[in-house]
């Protein structure tokens, strides 16, 4: 088994298994909303597969990526709504 | 920075079984082969986790035979966001984009879930019925999670199995479709045996789950997430608090890249030849983009892609057989799993239908084609391109998948430097 990652969800430490992809990161943390709709509703992940865009969070810097497609790396900072 | 200019004599778009098999027949002629996938992983999602985590033999065995072929470049974390001109496509790499050149291409694009609005159904915690099976598998939390899986088709049991295995509380199973027509179906897969010991593992392993047909969903309810869901079977309601729910209303093909490119469709899928070749010469097409029919129609169909591309039509010939036989399997799938009217009618005015803009339901019901409706409300203008809602919308008011405009997918205004002439572009 490799290490776990270490990554920083919205200014917290956070550690998780290798192969664990930001959306389940964000999920560990407690975190249920990723992002706001544009009438400000929650949102979180639906469809897990890249088409939805739905579970869109700011990854070092870069906002909009698919947090459900990006595989956490170490060092990371994630930043949701 | 990679490459810019990427040229291959065939070129497979898409890593699932249908990609992965056309991608090792193409490779057997020798031909330099891109298997080209938008993920980090190859499998696609009914094979996800699979490179990780081996269980499948069947998967296995394909994404071996793919490691192992030396003429088979694996382009991961690529997506294709437009055909530039025929045989070029531009891509998105992490690290820039770039040009593919190819002398054929193989679409197999794979499928993705029907999801349907009803009131609720934005809130944190309701997901596709794959989609949170594919999260779990890359390191969602569902252990000790209550999970109510609804919606329609065979994988819903397949997700229920997934999850109650990655410890979840699945509470119920809820099927649109009446029992009659799952039981004579079931019955049919006698001519498929391995179907029929995988329904049994999985059913005996759901010992104890309730399982229900002909229910679906009416609102979920929760503040800042879902906190219960409430069901009906057409006459009585119910309701289950939990934790999440996995719905999913059976496969919608991904057709973006085959419009783009022009390819004619005969209903909502790519129509194709007995050689798997689209309306568009040198483009063909495997697996669910023409019918959903599970993995084995499409990793049948991928290697009758592959050996086609190249020339093999002896070999390609051979599967022509096996193929009849998994398309009756598909046929009998739709039908089955045909989605009953009533569930036009979860969608309440105050439902939002596309949920990139929040355009609700009782804003775009009486519009009459997509067109109108992007131009009156932007329904299917936001960053998923439509590709939500116009399936919904395709299913709630029979708009039509219409033609397909570039980018298929958010995009850099960068990467439309390139323009397809290859490195001797002016800029």
């Amino acid at each position: 088994m490799t290490d776990p990652v270490q990554l920083r969800i919205n200014g917290r430490e956070v550690s998780v298994p290798a192969g664990t992809v930001v959306a389940a990161a964000i999920a560990l943390a407690g975190q249920m909303k990723f992002r706001e709709s544009v009438t400000k509703q929650p949102r979180g992940p639906l469809c897990g597969m890249g088409i939805c865009m739905e579970c869109r969070v700011t990854i070092n810097g870069q906002p909009q990526c698919r947090s459900c497609q990006t595989l956490c790396e170490p060092g990371m900072e994630v930043v949701t709504a | 920075m990679s490459e810019k200019y990427l040229q291959f004599k065939i070129v497979v778009v898409g890593g699932g079984p249908a990609g992965l098999a056309a991608a090792c027949a193409a490779a057997e002629s020798g031909a330099r082969v891109a298997l080209v996938d938008n993920t980090p992983w190859l499998g696609g999602q009914i094979w996800r986790g699979q490179q990780a985590k081996p269980s499948l033999p069947q998967a296995q065995q394909w994404l071996q035979r793919v490691r192992q072929t030396g003429n088979i470049t694996i382009l991961d974390n690529t997506s294709i966001v437009a055909a530039l001109k025929p045989g070029v496509l531009l891509a998105e790499q992490a690290d820039g984009a770039c040009e593919i050149h190819a002398q054929k291409l193989i679409i197999a694009t794979g499928a993705r879930e029907l999801l349907l609005p009803f009131p609720g159904w934005t809130l944190p915690g309701v997901m596709g019925a794959g989609g949170l099976q594919v999260l779990a598998k890359h390191g969602w939390p569902v252990a000790g999670q209550r999970v109510v899986v609804a919606g329609s088709g065979p994988l819903l049991l397949a997700v229920a199995d997934g999850l109650k295995t990655a410890g979840a509380k699945v509470i119920a199973i809820y099927e649109q479709a009446s029992l009659g027509p799952v039981i004579k179906f079931s019955a049919s897969l006698l001519s498929h045996p391995s179907k029929v010991l995988q329904g049994l593992q999985i059913k005996t392993r759901l010992f104890g789950v309730p399982h229900r047909h002909g229910v679906w969903p009416v609102k979920a309810q929760g503040d800042e997430a879902l906190s219960s869901v409430t069901f009906t079977n057409g006459q009585q309601t119910w309701s289950h608090e939990c934790d999440f729910l996995a719905c999913g209303f059976g496969l919608v093909p991904n057709t973006e890249l085959p419009l783009a490119l022009g390819c004619a469709l005969s209903g909502d899928f790519v129509d194709v030849n007995a050689s798997q070749m689209t309306s568009i010469e040198n483009v063909y097409c495997a697996g669910e983009p023409t019918g959903i029919g599970g993995v084995d129609s499409a990793l049948v169909e991928g290697q009758i892609a592959g050996y086609a591309a190249t020339g093999e039509m002896t070999k390609a010939r051979q599967l022509f057989r096996q193929r009849s036989s998994w398309h009756k399997f598909r046929a009998a799938l739709a039908n089955t799993y045909r989605l009953r009217p009533e569930l036009k009618s979860m969608a309440t005015d105050d439902s939002v239908v596309c949920r990139c803009e929040d355009v609700t339901f009782g804003r775009i019901k009486k519009i009459s084609n997509w067109r109108e409706a992007k131009l009156q409300t932007r329904c299917g203008m936001g960053a998923c391109q439509g590709r939500t809602c116009g399936a919904a919308t395709n299913f709630l008011l029979g708009w039509g998948m219409q033609s397909v405009r570039p980018p298929t997918l958010p995009a850099k205004v960068e990467d439309f430097l390139l323009t397809g002439e290859g490195p001797s572009s002016p800029h």
